[in-house]
């Protein structure tokens, strides 16, 4: 770890002019990711701005029906908070999913969101190739173990996969991130939070870096009834998700009224199935239509040398994750 | 804050150059300056010496007020210029066990460092040192987290209870006790951590916080712990002789302690 100047602050508008005009500045909360990655020496920042003291720890129903949760609010807290746990059960579980209980605690809702892809060849600078953390220098992943890594929207640069369960569930249930930058306040929906690879996967999002996560805002969910959060992955707990699969549905009757699909462990981004979603749609909730939906959300799937076996795996989750949903299975 | 003398944080680095870093600092950082400042001499002909003085000159650089030096020369391969600049020491105050202790640290270190190697409490554990196996287990504020995680000088203030501080006097803590009544250890070096962790998971459960094998998310109350919700709980703990069925039974058992006492209770 390289040496740094430590800053804490205690409003969002000094962390915003902290970063300002600093490329080498970053916002400390929980720490668990960004410490790690610079106790490798990938993570390289010569300031930190621990902004966990600043009030972005609530979590409160908004006006609309919907729930705002605090950048800084920890995600055990997130997880166990009873709007969270009765309004988006979708949400409270995928919390629950990632990481260990320690973690949890330290891990705040800004942070996860912001968290790094696990690619081997990402975490360990002892290997010369990754164009995410050493731009132009090739993906070691491409030709390399390759077991983990992304089916859909990866690119010949990069293969990583966003590591999160939180940001899954988000994006099925079509949360924005509200944040603040010099020029004030924008909202950012979680389809366009993270970005794809392509020719620059050294950008993980399209946050700016002199901006400053306020909050995660759900909108008023039609989907608590029915909805269920699958994990797989090599142990039964604290392991991060070889495919993970956030499925929700609004049921009238036998009849789905609507359906929201998102893939984890597949992509640079949570995946959002949304063709998969329209084939539920106004459809009756047979295993013929669940079958065709889970078809849909792993069109266009790519496998590599390792990791062809995710596609299928994929599919078969979105089978499981909906029928568990429905309650029928 | 202050800036130590660069005389200080040279040693330091050198110090880590005699280590086990010694391999990494002489050859793969050496070479990054190589390239960075003397295009013509290769790797191989650069002195030890060499290098640190390279080192200290841009490193002084940066001290100038020229902070977006080591970025326009060298990019990612720039680590080695930053690393000679001077660590930035600080004063932190910490509740350890109820005493307020006052340590003069590199921001760069850990919890689980100031614990150890400055405070010699050496209970706490650095096992993977990444957040993986929870080893370093500690309780900061009531609430369980992994002390090689966290940078102790963020904890300004806070409240810390690690192994060390959970018996009173000569009485161990009822956790302690149900470890050695039910064998859940064998090496023993996860088991301060095991003991932190399964501490706090008893409050968090008795607090109502659920887990990812909760049946109803929705009802909210104090947690019902059978086998899998204690395993699930304690999974951030990871213990590599194998010693979970006795550690399950040593958390079991203090649970349903607590459950007939409150039985009796009444409440």
């Amino acid at each position: 770890m390289i040496p740094f100047e430590y800053q804490r602050v205690d409003q969002a508008e000094a962390a915003i002019s902290a970063v300002a005009n600093s490329q080498n500045t970053k916002f400390l909360a929980g720490g668990t990711n960004l410490v790690d990655l610079m106790k490798n020496n990938v993570e390289r920042p010569t300031r930190l701005v621990d902004i966990t003291h600043l009030p972005l720890g609530r979590i409160e129903e908004l006006p609309d029906g919907g729930v705002r949760l605090g950048a800084l609010a920890r995600n055990s807290d997130t997880a166990n908070h009873p709007l969270v746990r009765q309004k988006y059960p979708l949400l409270a579980q995928a919390l629950l999913a990632g990481a260990s209980p320690q973690l949890r605690n330290m891990a705040t809702n800004g942070g996860n969101l912001l968290q790094r892809t696990r690619c081997y060849y990402f975490t360990d600078p002892g290997f010369a190739q990754c164009n995410k953390r050493a731009p132009g220098s090739g993906c070691g992943a491409v030709e390399g173990i390759n077991r983990i890594h992304a089916i859909l929207g990866a690119s010949k640069e990069c293969i990583a996969t966003h590591p999160s369960d939180m940001c899954v569930a988000l994006a099925a249930l079509d949360a924005t991130v509200r944040v603040l930058g010099p020029k004030g306040e924008r909202s950012i929906g979680m389809a366009d939070f993270h970005r794809l690879p392509g020719k620059t996967p050294e950008v993980d999002t399209n946050l700016h870096p002199d901006e400053l996560i306020l909050s995660i805002d759900l909108p008023a969910s039609p989907y608590a009834a029915h909805s269920h959060y699958l994990k797989i992955r090599d142990r039964a707990s604290y392991a991060f998700a070889l495919v993970s699969v956030a499925a929700a549905l609004e049921m009238d009757g036998q009849q789905v009224r609507s359906a929201r699909i998102a893939l984890g462990g597949v992509a640079h981004k949570p995946w959002r199935a949304q063709e998969a979603e329209k084939t539920l749609a106004g459809k009756p909730f047979s295993t013929a239509v669940i079958e065709a939906a889970a078809k849909h959300a792993v069109g266009g799937a790519k496998g590599y040398q390792y990791n062809s076996f995710k596609i299928e795996m994929a599919r078969q989750s979105v089978v499981r994750a909906l029928k568990i949903a429905g309650g029928v299975a | 804050m202050r800036h130590t003398s660069k005389t200080n944080s040279e040693n330091k680095l050198n110090a880590h150059c005699e280590g086990p870093l010694k391999t990494r600092c002489e050859t793969s950082r050496a070479g990054q300056v190589d390239a960075a400042s003397h295009p013509t001499k290769s790797r191989e002909d650069m002195t030890r010496r060499e290098f640190v003085v390279t080192a200290g000159v841009v490193g002084g650089g940066v001290a100038l007020g020229l902070p977006h030096l080591a970025v326009a020369a060298g990019g990612w391969n720039s680590a080695v210029v930053e690393e000679s600049a001077p660590a930035h020491i600080m004063n932190v105050q910490l509740r350890i066990n109820g005493r307020m202790q006052s340590l003069s640290l590199d921001s760069r270190v850990t919890l689980l460092d100031a614990l150890r190697e400055n405070l010699k409490l050496t209970g706490s554990k650095k096992g993977c040192d990444h957040g993986q196996c929870g080893a370093c287990t500690v309780l900061v504020n009531g609430r369980r987290i992994n002390s090689c995680l966290a940078l102790a000088v963020a904890h300004q203030g806070d409240e810390v209870v690690t192994v060390e501080g959970l018996a009173r006097g000569e009485d161990l803590h009822p956790v302690q006790t149900a470890f050695i009544e039910h064998d859940g250890l064998q090496c023993g070096y996860c088991t301060p951590g095991q003991i932190c962790s399964a501490v706090a998971m008893l409050d968090e459960a008795k607090n109502g916080a659920a887990s990812f094998v909760t049946a109803n998310l929705a009802k909210i109350g104090p947690a019902k712990l059978d086998d899998d919700e204690i395993r699930e709980r304690m999974s951030g703990n990871i213990c590599r002789c194998g010693a979970y069925p006795g550690i399950l039974a040593a958390v079991r058992s203090v649970y349903k302690d607590g459950e007939k006492a409150e039985m009796r209770s009444g409440s």
